[in-house]
């Protein structure tokens, strides 16, 4: 399922239950409810918009109709998902301030773009940080310089579109963000070509714009939309109230002066929809807790925050799971649905395209070094790097007699301003003295447990596997690392647990840890790879630690037989080495073999045997071939 | 610049302005750490705070010193009082400062005066946000986020209560007595369990689960962002309502006793809880102090320890990655335990 379907497609299972095929909406349609949904953010921006489509033809169309939709004066800004502080929030300007005498502070992005739109390329990229700015200046409508010795507030209304380029499950905008965006568009599937003027005219959106604030609601719309999003799981309140705008405008759109039952649908379409986490049993079966078949995503689903447990949720054999350890969603039983109601929903749930898709991994940080600690100055460019002002003045200091005759001398060949500046008393700083800040980031360790959950592996040594994963995410929480968790067992390996850093998301994943059936090692060990590779892109060090006895019997395509999963395993292996990823191989078999042996020497993983592993012995082990492997990359790092 | 949520017309979430409330009764609580799911107030419930709070009588310099206070002025102060001047004194909001999180550690602690250094050549140190704050709060939105080291230096100088400067060749020293407020979602990260412990109470908040109680933040959201100003006004008296009752607290604190036996339960509590150090009792017995001022009550009694407990101690107990019931639960388990003996 494509787009936002990450936690079990019950969109799709819907469809499919209605005896409609997923072909039956075209991409005409797909385009169609896009560009409804780019109408009301055109009406009302503040409602911030999520679209999700890969960079082309595609996407340039949908952003080129929404410029036509919004008034031609107002900014249309784009922010690249590197963006740094000084940029978005502001900063000093060096050249104009030395040039006055005085500190000029720099618009930063955000304030440049008050009342106006702020299009964030790659948002699926952007640092935690970074949306936690724009969350902040989304709720207050202002935006707070803090920076470079200047203090100021600026009024920073926007609306934000956030373009989310995410591929895999846990690739989305962090969550700060995510949240707070009212719309989630999907262009997966959507085709614009061959379709008449659809979108309404730019002057029926503009007299919308003006409508906005006289259109009324009653409570019934209220209750309905409330009700909507306790029935689809979703248990942040800031989304019924972004709901609600959204029919404001889609009434607006349609010179409502109220909100209609049609408005209601096109909110709960755009809005409620594509951040379900469950789907809302049908009057019938209401009853029943709905248990659609999960099977192949849920376990390597990026639950989203506000979905809770239920993508982490056991999804082995207890059935209530589902509603189980789930602590955070709203529970459908607790709130009396509308059989109406109901109804209602299963019916635009199979009109819309769009499935659900939390908010992921909270963004993937490049390590750019541009905090951490000092470890000195050089001469820079204060616009990209830090400016240290006390060594600027510094390194000016010693010249100032000289400068000031030479200014006083010869008027003409002095930079502009100098001789009025010697004149004047004030320091004569040249660009040759600008000192930036040299930053030293700590890079953070990653550890990859790869566990074998396999039959062979026998069920007592998962449990002191598990054990040791838990050990070393207690230790890793107090470091601050970062774990992640791959087991393998049948035919393929999941992830059960995302690299993280929350002990809360990690205790929800360990629960469900289900043993027994073959062995597909290959699959596990390119699952881990898969890991860690991401991980060293995004600047941490990874290790693998694969607990296995090292008998494969699946291969990587499935298909039972021990010869090819062996030569399988070893090829992954392999690939371990090659990318150069320090890995560690835990042999927890019975009798320590020559299979798991081999593996270790094509991994070019240290092996360790643990006759009687206990937890602590796994731990201290992974600890010191963590330290290991951080020593040696900054060998590495000395050599270059 | 947005009129902020009033903090009367905040739905349930009751822990979270307790908290709140306790702190600016008394602020030797300690710092207030509020975590929890997304959109459900946390930000709203701070940022409405200000609004509640009592003005303040400050003096008339950089730090707003207070006049009852002599021993904490600030140098300008100071050598006024030393001088026999008398300070001139007038009535101010308290601060409520919002620390955004690409704040620098300059703007953090104060640095060199960026006009003066520039214009005349001379050595000035400009106040930073600290300076701000001092007397008031502090917030910081995502706390989780912020980079570790300013984490440290700010809950240095909130213990401390005061800001050392050694930096840029300046060297300063003023007072720096604040609430340090911390929001987060645990989902993004959490806090080292050395600094969680720092924070006098936490209150960990969730959403609400029932229909009414969800319809009517909604609405009060929806009514509140259509008219900002209308919307406050009609909720001006119970703010003043709010604000009266944190000053009658204030003004009975000093009378409120702590009976032995009171304090032997508490005692009788952490120890069960095998929290570490007398920290979490000591902020037990003040929050209870300020709870019992709050309701009116003349003596600290085990009811109120048993209402906060929750509060005062549950971010203090070592965490255990395979105790799926949470530090919350352990906290009321002892509690019904201590009240079954």
């Amino acid at each position: 399922m494509a787009g936002f379907g990450g936690a079990g497609s019950a969109a799709g299972d819907a469809m499919a239950s209605d005896g409609r095929t997923e072909a039956a909406v075209t991409a005409a349609d797909r385009w169609q409810e896009a560009v409804a949904a780019l109408a009301l953010f055109a009406v009302d921006p503040s409602l911030g918009l999520r679209l999700h489509a890969r960079a082309g033809f595609v996407r340039e169309a949908a952003l080129a109709l929404l410029k036509t939709l919004l008034p031609a004066d107002i900014p249309f800004r784009r922010m690249p998902a590197g963006i740094g502080d000084a940029a978005l929030v502001g900063g000093l300007d060096l050249a104009a301030s030395l040039d006055a005498g005085r500190p000029v502070a720099e618009r930063g992005l955000l304030a440049s773009c008050d009342g106006g739109v702020l299009v964030a390329a790659m948002a699926e990229r952007l640092p935690p940080g970074t949306a936690a700015v724009l969350a902040d200046t989304l709720d207050t409508g202002a935006v707070r310089l803090e920076r470079d010795g200047l203090s100021a507030k600026t009024p920073a209304r926007l609306g934000i579109l956030a373009l989310d380029e995410g591929m895999e499950d846990d690739e989305a905008p962090p969550p700060a963000l995510a949240e707070r965006l009212g719309l989630w568009v999907d262009l997966e599937g959507a085709d614009p070509r061959g379709m008449g003027d659809e979108a309404p005219a730019a002057e029926a959106v503009f007299a919308a714009r003006r409508r906005l604030t006289t259109i009324a609601v009653d409570d019934d719309a209220v209750m309905l939309l409330c009700q909507a999003a306790a029935a689809f799981g979703i248990a942040s309140l800031r989304v019924p109230s972004q709901a609600l705008k959204a029919a404001r405008a889609a009434a607006a759109l349609a010179a409502r002066d109220q909100v209609a039952e049609a408005d209601l649908d096109c909110a709960i379409r755009h809005v409620l929809l594509p951040r379900a986490t469950r789907m809302p049993a049908g009057p019938d079966e209401r009853d029943e807790p709905q248990e659609p078949d999960r099977e192949s995503e849920a376990p390597q689903d990026a639950a989203p925050p506000e979905a809770g447990a239920q993508g982490d949720a056991p999804q082995d054999d207890d059935v209530t799971s589902a509603d189980g350890p789930d602590d955070v969603t709203v529970a459908a039983s607790d709130v009396a649905l509308p059989a109406d109601l109901l109804d209602r929903l299963s019916a635009l749930m199979a009109a819309s395209p769009s499935a659900h898709r939390g908010a992921g991994r909270s963004g993937s940080s490049a390590n750019k070094a541009r905090r951490g600690r000092i470890v000195g100055t050089r001469e820079g460019d204060p616009r990209r790097e830090r400016l240290d002002l006390a060594a600027t003045l510094r390194s000016a200091a010693p010249w100032q007699p000289l400068r000031r005759r030479e200014a006083g001398r010869a008027p003409a060949e002095a930079p502009a301003g100098a001789s009025k500046a010697a004149a004047s008393g004030r320091i004569l700083v040249r660009s040759s003295d600008i000192r930036v800040r040299r930053y030293r980031g700590k890079a953070e360790t990653a550890t990859i447990f790869a566990v074998d959950a396999s039959g062979s592996a026998a069920l007592a040594r998962l449990a002191e596997a598990k054990g040791a994963v838990e050990r070393i995410l207690a230790e890793c929480y107090v470091r601050r690392e970062r774990v992640a968790l791959v087991a393998f067992r049948g035919t393929k390996a999941d992830v059960l647990l995302p690299e993280t850093k929350s002990l809360t998301r990690a205790k929800r994943s360990l629960a469900a840890f289900p043993a027994g059936g073959g062995t597909p090692l290959a699959s596990g060990i390119a699952a881990a790879l898969a890991l860690a590779r991401t991980s060293a892109r995004d600047g941490r060090r990874p290790l693998i630690a694969l607990l296995t006895d090292g008998r494969a019997n699946i291969a990587r395509d499935g298909a039972a037989g021990r010869p090819a999963a062996q030569a399988d395993a070893l090829a992954a292996a392999r690939a371990v080495r090659a990318a150069g990823i320090a890995a560690l191989l835990v042999d927890v078999g019975q009798r320590q073999g020559s299979a798991a042996r081999e593996l270790a020497v094509a991994m070019g993983a240290t092996y360790l045997a643990l006759p009687r592993a206990d937890s602590q012995a796994l731990s201290d082990a992974v600890g010191a071939a963590s330290r290991e492997a951080s020593g040696s990359a900054r060998h590495t790092a000395a050599a270059r | 610049m947005r009129i902020a949520f009033p903090f009367s017309a905040i739905v349930g979430q009751d822990q979270m302005k307790l908290a709140l409330t306790l702190a600016a009764v008394d602020p030797s609580i300690g710092g207030v750490l509020v975590f929890g799911d997304r959109g459900t107030g946390k930000s709203t419930a701070v940022r409405a705070l200000a609004a509640v709070l009592p003005q303040m009588r400050a003096a008339d310099c950089a730090y707003r010193c207070d006049p009852a206070r002599p021993e904490e002025a600030c140098e300008t102060c100071r050598a006024r009082l030393d001088s026999g001047e008398a300070i001139d004194d007038r009535t101010v909001p308290v601060p409520v400062v919002d620390l955004p999180l690409g704040a620098t550690e300059d703007r953090i602690v104060g640095s060199l005066d960026l006009e003066r250094a520039l214009a005349a050549g001379e050595k000035r140190y400009e106040p930073g946000l600290l300076a701000r704050a001092h007397r008031g709060f502090l917030y910081i939105d995502e706390i989780n986020l912020l980079e570790d080291h300013l984490v440290d230096l700010l809950l240095d100088v909130a213990a401390s209560g005061e800001n050392v400067v050694e930096r840029e060749g300046l060297s300063v020293r003023h007072p720096a007595r604040f609430v340090l407020i911390g929001s987060g979602n645990p989902e993004e990260g959490e806090l080292r369990p050395q600094l969680l412990d720092r924070f006098g109470l936490s209150v960990e908040v969730t959403t609400p689960t029932d229909l009414p109680t969800r319809i009517a933040v909604v609405k009060r959201r929806d009514a509140f962002e259509r008219d900002p100003a209308g919307f406050s006004a009609t909720y001006a008296a119970e703010n003043g309502a709010v604000r009266d009752a944190i000053l009658t607290a204030r003004d009975r604190l000093g009378d409120v006793g702590v009976p032995d036996a009171t304090l032997e339960k508490a005692a009788q509590l952490s120890i069960r809880l095998g929290t570490d150090g007398l920290r979490g009792e000591l902020t037990l017995m003040r929050a209870a102090r300020a709870l019992a001022a709050l309701d009116g009550d003349a003596v600290v009694e085990w009811t109120h320890l048993a209402r906060l407990a929750p509060l005062a101690l549950s971010h203090r107990l070592r965490r255990d990655p395979l105790d799926e019931a949470g530090t919350a639960t352990r906290v009321e388990r002892a509690i019904g335990e201590l009240e079954a003996a």
